[in-house]
């Protein structure tokens, strides 16, 4: 929609020519979420597009996701045979409850910047044990885990003025099996729930996210594949009820009863059908 | 910078926060629609370098030195794209406003996309269809039959606009230019309950553009209802175009008219109102207790039932004797069934334009499905001159009851006679939600008995409506709740306590059904509950307490005396659920590993035309080409109508479809109709239409019989003949002319006397018992619409009705906060069906003929709405075990209740 008290759109070229950040401005990434409210509260827009900067590289370290990377070009994005838990991203970028459309325009940045517990870019990112870097106001960068970047619905890390550049995804968190599980209240709706189980095949390790259930990332990490008792345990102690997020896209106590049911499903997928 | 657009440069420059919806809009690329502004609908698809995206999310200067396509640039040199050609050729479109954002999806779609429609087409929501028609179009069906002279009745033609919705350019209600338009925007009420002190509009005035404010100081303080009735007293005056209280959160405080929208909206904001809050009461059982507060302390004149208690009406009825009824019954069920706030979603956001023309005359132009109703009482509020006023719509994108109000045609003809300028305004999707109508939310408290060889001894209800705070069709929804749902029971008991009730909600008003959904709900679980008791099949229990052809129909609704029962499709409908549901489709789904699963039916009987008269002109007319002119006053907002109009015309003048010019729903062509509602489309002003054909018909063979002599005249499609003789209608009609004879006839139909029309219902459903999602494995309706005209659009009706009640049934539910504030008025947080929502549906036709309706037809536009909770409900009963008496069947709150019983 119009944001009519925007009265000035800034198109730096570069990190020098960015504006000092002042009240009732906004960073501009997609726009998919800016410009799907009214904002009467922001009179200037700051277009990172204008900053170019590459929007996905792949190589032996990882996958790095410039900010502004759209959802499109990740999910098409060529990543090395041996990264197994690569389809990971394409479910993810399915979990949009946006359409294909969508992805042309919105950015893996912006979904992170969004803080939704059901953002499947930050659901994918933590899983994967995704680093921020943080460019911050004085010059400076800073790196910070995603699974810390969230702080919880609508709640993050950026201090204002702060901007999100880019996440690091390490090679290694690829080259671990996964099991992917997501549900909500409609077939293609916002995820309630959206799971990611891992599996290293080196030496065994297990971890489990838990996203869009609670209001930000929840990992638990076992030495090994636990038993169903075990896992139902760890997330019954390690998630209070609090946690459990509520908006019309799920109620809170449906949400703590179908994680453990999408927990031990990725649990048997990754068990390989021999559950312990 | 540089904008191209189909090919073609603009110079024009977005302003900095505006979107590339709005631009292309600008510059007159008027096929790209509005749907919700906020990216969740698709209506406004365009092809930004050949990728699809949704234009309104799109900042416009992003567009810069890029090559947009909208509708309009698909076809090239004159030929429709493959993608238009085949929505045109399965006919995938009702209302036609998401159309355009369709097609320019569907034709961006690669093959895997395609073979994935539930995925593909997530991003683009059709309020109308359904989906079928349109999976039909991406996979190349053909649903069109041809037309024959003298047989076009019966036959799946196409809707006379389909190359106009196809290529973008059908007109809807903001798709014109006019000079000079101002834009309106309204402040509104953040209380649920409030007196306004006074406002300052000193700020306001001071924005650049603000050319004027209308507070309550500035409103005719006449009272009226936003409900259109034909007659007025069907509902209470308790409305002001803008009042000195505010009952709601979202109510108009005041109006702004400025040159932009920017301007409009920023002088709301610096309006400053001073607020005395009153206590707001929310519940309706609440409200009517002693001590709520009152929310309209009007007299006598405004004809509200029982204003301290705020009751807008209620009912109390008795029929036989429950209590004995229930003393006779060997199983007796009682429940309380409770439906929620829904709200219609048509595409098409509320939106109207005013002007004065040079002649005077003042032009609103509206999206209504009511013009000649607005048109009186736009009359009665200004004092004006109805000669002088002109209430027309062209084609109106989605209605579904919410249409059937003046809720915005007031204020900006207020607007309009004050600054003697054009004024436009166009409803956000949020103040759909917040600032238009929904559907009555209703407790019903059901209590019926049975015997053990399935014979129904009692049924009783208590009904609380909850209207909100206006109340626009309270009292009639109320009582048509209380009517069909169990007057199509045989029971020697009855008994009905209703009230509609004002709280200090939006407004509820007339939604699809109309009070038959809500307590349709109630009865037909109590039914299949006492089929359980007694260990009969649900089917067979209904089939022996059905009322039969020639008996009474016993209901609170006293004004019945004019219905006519005279066919058996009822029995029908029955005998289609049942073989269809035995029978496997390869439509149908299978169960997963371990769901559990179970079927339901339910049915619904419906009068084929509101009670107290609906009326309709037609008028048709001899062109000098030979075609027709055609000339109605219903209007058309998908429901297909029109087609069935020309269908009905040419069947009577022996000719085609083709040959009717239609032009309809103008008050300035003259004659009255009562509107585009209670599914009188076909059988009222089709009606209408048929009388004025066959008076035409006549008069052409009178007229060639005294001018040319001889007899034995028949009406070819071209022609008229008689044995030897062949006369074209060109030189009939020049012969006419010339004996100045104008060969015109006009039909006119009350809408008395009425038939009955059925559905029933069957789903067969899959339950996680570990989730509470639900699946749909198979979905069966059986409809008796009489003589079925165009089985193509009435098979459309019923899917989208079907598809719609689903939403609700399933999914749908404007929540409100405990300050009266709404949580979810976004498309995204109030999920309509999208294609993967939906099942294919099998529909199936009773074989009867209407002894009223046109060429024996019945109304097919509500009633497939009504069944669909129950039956899906009875399902859910079958494959759990526990009664569901609250929808939506929400995931979450099945799983919740399978695990508290």
């Amino acid at each position: 929609m119009d944001l009519n008290t925007i009265t000035d759109v800034v198109r730096p070229r570069g990190r020098d020519a960015l504006p000092r950040w002042q009240d009732g401005d906004a960073w501009l990434a997609g726009g998919t979420w800016l410009f799907s409210e009214p904002q009467p509260h922001l009179n200037r827009l700051i277009d990172l597009a204008s900053l170019r900067w590459p929007a996905i590289e792949a190589d032996e370290r990882g996958l790095r996701i410039a900010a502004t990377c759209t959802i499109a070009t990740l999910e098409a994005a060529t990543v090395p045979v041996e990264w197994i838990a690569a389809p990971l991203i394409g479910q993810c970028c399915r979990a949009f409850v946006a359409s294909f459309k969508i992805w042309n325009t919105a950015t893996v940045g912006g979904n992170l910047c969004m803080s939704l517990p059901a953002g499947p870019m930050i659901s994918l990112a933590s899983a994967l044990d995704g680093v921020c870097t943080v460019w911050s106001s004085d010059g400076g960068e800073r790196q910070i885990p995603v699974a810390d970047f969230v702080l919880g619905a609508k709640k993050n890390a950026l201090a204002p003025g702060e901007i999100l550049h880019h996440i690091d995804l390490p090679a290694q968190a690829f080259m671990r099996r996964s099991a992917f599980r997501q549900i909500s209240l409609t077939p293609f709706g916002r995820s309630a729930a959206l799971l990611i189980g891992s599996l290293s095949p080196r030496d065994g390790a297990f971890a489990l996210t838990i996203t869009a259930a609670t209001s930000r990332p929840i990992k638990l990490v076992f030495a090994s594949l636990p038993d169903g008792r075990t896992l139902q345990d760890r997330i019954a102690s390690e998630i209070p009820d609090e946690l459990y997020y509520d908006d019309v896209h799920g109620a809170p106590e449906w949400r703590k009863r179908v994680t453990p049911v999408l927990a031990e499903e990725i649990r048997q997928e990754l068990s390989g059908g021999a559950a312990p | 910078m540089s904008y191209r657009v189909n090919g073609r440069s603009h110079s024009a420059e977005p302003w900095p926060g505006q979107c590339l919806r709005t631009f292309l809009r600008q510059l007159g690329w008027l096929g790209v629609k509005k749907g919700c502004d906020a990216g969740d609908c698709g209506a406004c698809t365009v092809l930004l370098d050949g990728e699809p995206v949704h234009s309104c999310l799109i900042p416009a200067f992003r567009a810069d030195e890029r090559e947009v396509t909208t509708i309009e640039g698909l076809a090239k040199n004159g030929a429709l794209h493959p993608m238009q050609q085949a929505f045109l050729d399965a006919q995938g479109f009702q209302c036609g406003f998401c159309t355009a954002g369709m097609i320019v999806t569907a034709s961006s779609l690669n093959q895997a996309q395609r073979q994935d429609l539930p995925r593909s087409l997530k991003g683009n929501i059709c309020r109308c269809t359904g989906y079928r028609a349109i999976e039909d179009a991406i996979r190349g069906v053909n649903n069109v039959e041809d037309d024959a002279p003298g047989q076009a009745c019966g036959r799946s033609l196409p809707a006379p606009a389909g190359p106009a919705v196809v290529t973008g350019t059908e007109r809807y209600t903001l798709d014109v230019a006019i000079d000079g338009l101002l834009h309106l925007k309204i402040l509104r009420s953040p209380h649920a309950h409030a007196r306004i002190r006074a406002i300052d509009r000193t700020a306001a005035m001071a924005v650049p553009g603000v050319e004027a404010v209308f507070t309550f100081e500035d409103a005719p303080r006449r009272l009226f209802s936003s409900a259109r009735h034909e007659i007025t007293n069907d509902d209470p005056d308790d409305t002001c175009v803008l009042d000195d209280v505010v009952r709601f959160v979202g109510q108009r405080v005041a109006a702004v008219v400025a040159d932009s929208e920017a301007a409009a909206e920023e002088g709301c904001r610096r309006l400053k109102v001073d607020y005395e809050l009153l206590p707001a009461v929310f519940d309706a059982e609440e409200a009517m207790c002693s001590g709520a507060p009152v929310l309209h302390d009007k007299g006598p004149e405004s004809r509200i039932g029982d204003p301290k208690r705020n009751l807008v009406a209620n009912v109390e009825w008795n029929h036989g004797d429950v209590e004995q009824g229930f003393a006779e019954a060997d199983v007796v069920h009682e429940g309380v069934y409770s439906t929620q706030r829904v709200q219609h979603v048509p595409l098409e956001t509320h939106c109207a334009i005013a002007w004065r023309d040079a002649d005077g005359m003042l032009n609103v132009r509206s999206s209504t499905q009511v013009p000649f109703l607005t048109r009186r009482d736009l009359c009665n509020l200004f004092d004006l001159d109805p000669a002088k006023v002109r209430v027309f719509c062209e084609r109106v994108g989605g209605g579904f009851g919410g249409k059937q109000e003046m809720l915005t045609e007031d204020i900006v003809v207020l607007a309009a006679l004050r600054t003697g300028c054009p004024i436009k305004l166009e409803l956000t999707r949020e103040e759909q939600f917040i600032a238009t109508t929904t559907r009555h939310p209703m407790r019903v408290a059901v209590k019926a008995g049975a015997r053990r060889d399935g014979t129904l001894t009692a049924l009783q209800m208590r009904i609380v409506s909850n209207t909100g705070a206006y109340g626009n069709h309270g009292a009639a929804v109320l009582y048509h709740a209380c009517g069909e749902s169990i007057g199509v029971y045989r029971c020697p008991n009855k008994k009905i306590d209703g009230y509609a009730v004002y709280t200090n909600n939006v407004p509820a008003g007339a939604f699809r059904g109309y009070g038959s959904p809500q307590s349709g709900f109630a009865v037909e679980s109590a039914i299949d509950e006492l089929a359980r008791g007694i260990g009969m099949d649900p089917i067979e229990f209904r089939r022996r307490n059905v009322i039969r052809a020639g008996e009474a129909m016993v209901s609170a609704d006293s004004l019945d005396d004019d219905v006519d029962y005279s066919s058996n499709g009822l029995d029908q409908c029955f005998d289609l659920v049942q073989a269809a549901m035995r029978q496997e489709r390869e439509t149908d789904r299978a169960s997963p590993h371990g769901w559990l699963t179970g079927e339901g039916v339910a049915l619904t009987m419906i009068h084929t035309v509101p009670p107290k008269g609906h009326i309709a002109d037609a008028n048709v007319a001899l062109r000098d080409d030979g075609s027709y002119d055609l000339t109605f006053g219903t209007a058309e907002f998908g429901n297909g109508t029109t087609t069935v109009h020309g269908q009905i015309a040419a069947t009577a003048l022996g000719t085609t479809a083709d040959r009717m010019k239609i032009r309809q729903s103008d008050t300035r062509n003259g004659g009255h109709d009562t509107g585009a509602y209670g599914s009188t489309g076909t059988v009222v002003a089709g009606r209408a239409t048929q009388l004025a054909a066959e008076a035409l018909h006549d008069a052409i063979l009178g007229f060639a019989a005294e001018h040319f002599g001889g007899s034995g005249w028949r009406l070819e499609a071209d022609a008229v003949s008689s044995p030897g003789r062949r006369i074209a209608l060109t030189e009939l009609s020049a012969a006419a002319r010339a004996a100045g004879r104008e060969l015109s006839a006009g039909g006119t139909f009350g809408g008395t006397p009425r038939s009955v029309a059925f559905n029933v219902q069957g789903f067969r459903i899959a339950v996680n018992p570990q989730t509470g999602e639900i699946r749909i494995l198979k979905a069966v309706h059986a409809a008796d619409a009489g003589r079925v005209i165009n089985p193509m659009q009435c098979r459309g009706q019923i899917e989208g009705g079907v598809a719609q009640s689903l939403g609700a049934t399933l999914y749908e539910e404007l929540l409100i906060d405990d300050t009266g504030r709404a949580i979810n008025p976004t498309l995204r947080d109030y999920h309509v069906p999208a294609f993967a929502d939906l099942p294919r549906q099998e529909v199936y036709f009773a074989d009867t003929s209407d002894a009223v309706g046109p060429y024996g037809a019945k109304s097919m536009s509500e009633s497939p709405y009504n069944p669909v909770a129950a039956a899906l409900g009875n399902a859910l009963r079958d494959a759990t075990g526990v009664r569901f008496d609250t929808v939506p069947f929400r995931a979450d709150r099945v799983l919740l209740k399978l695990a508290a019983d």
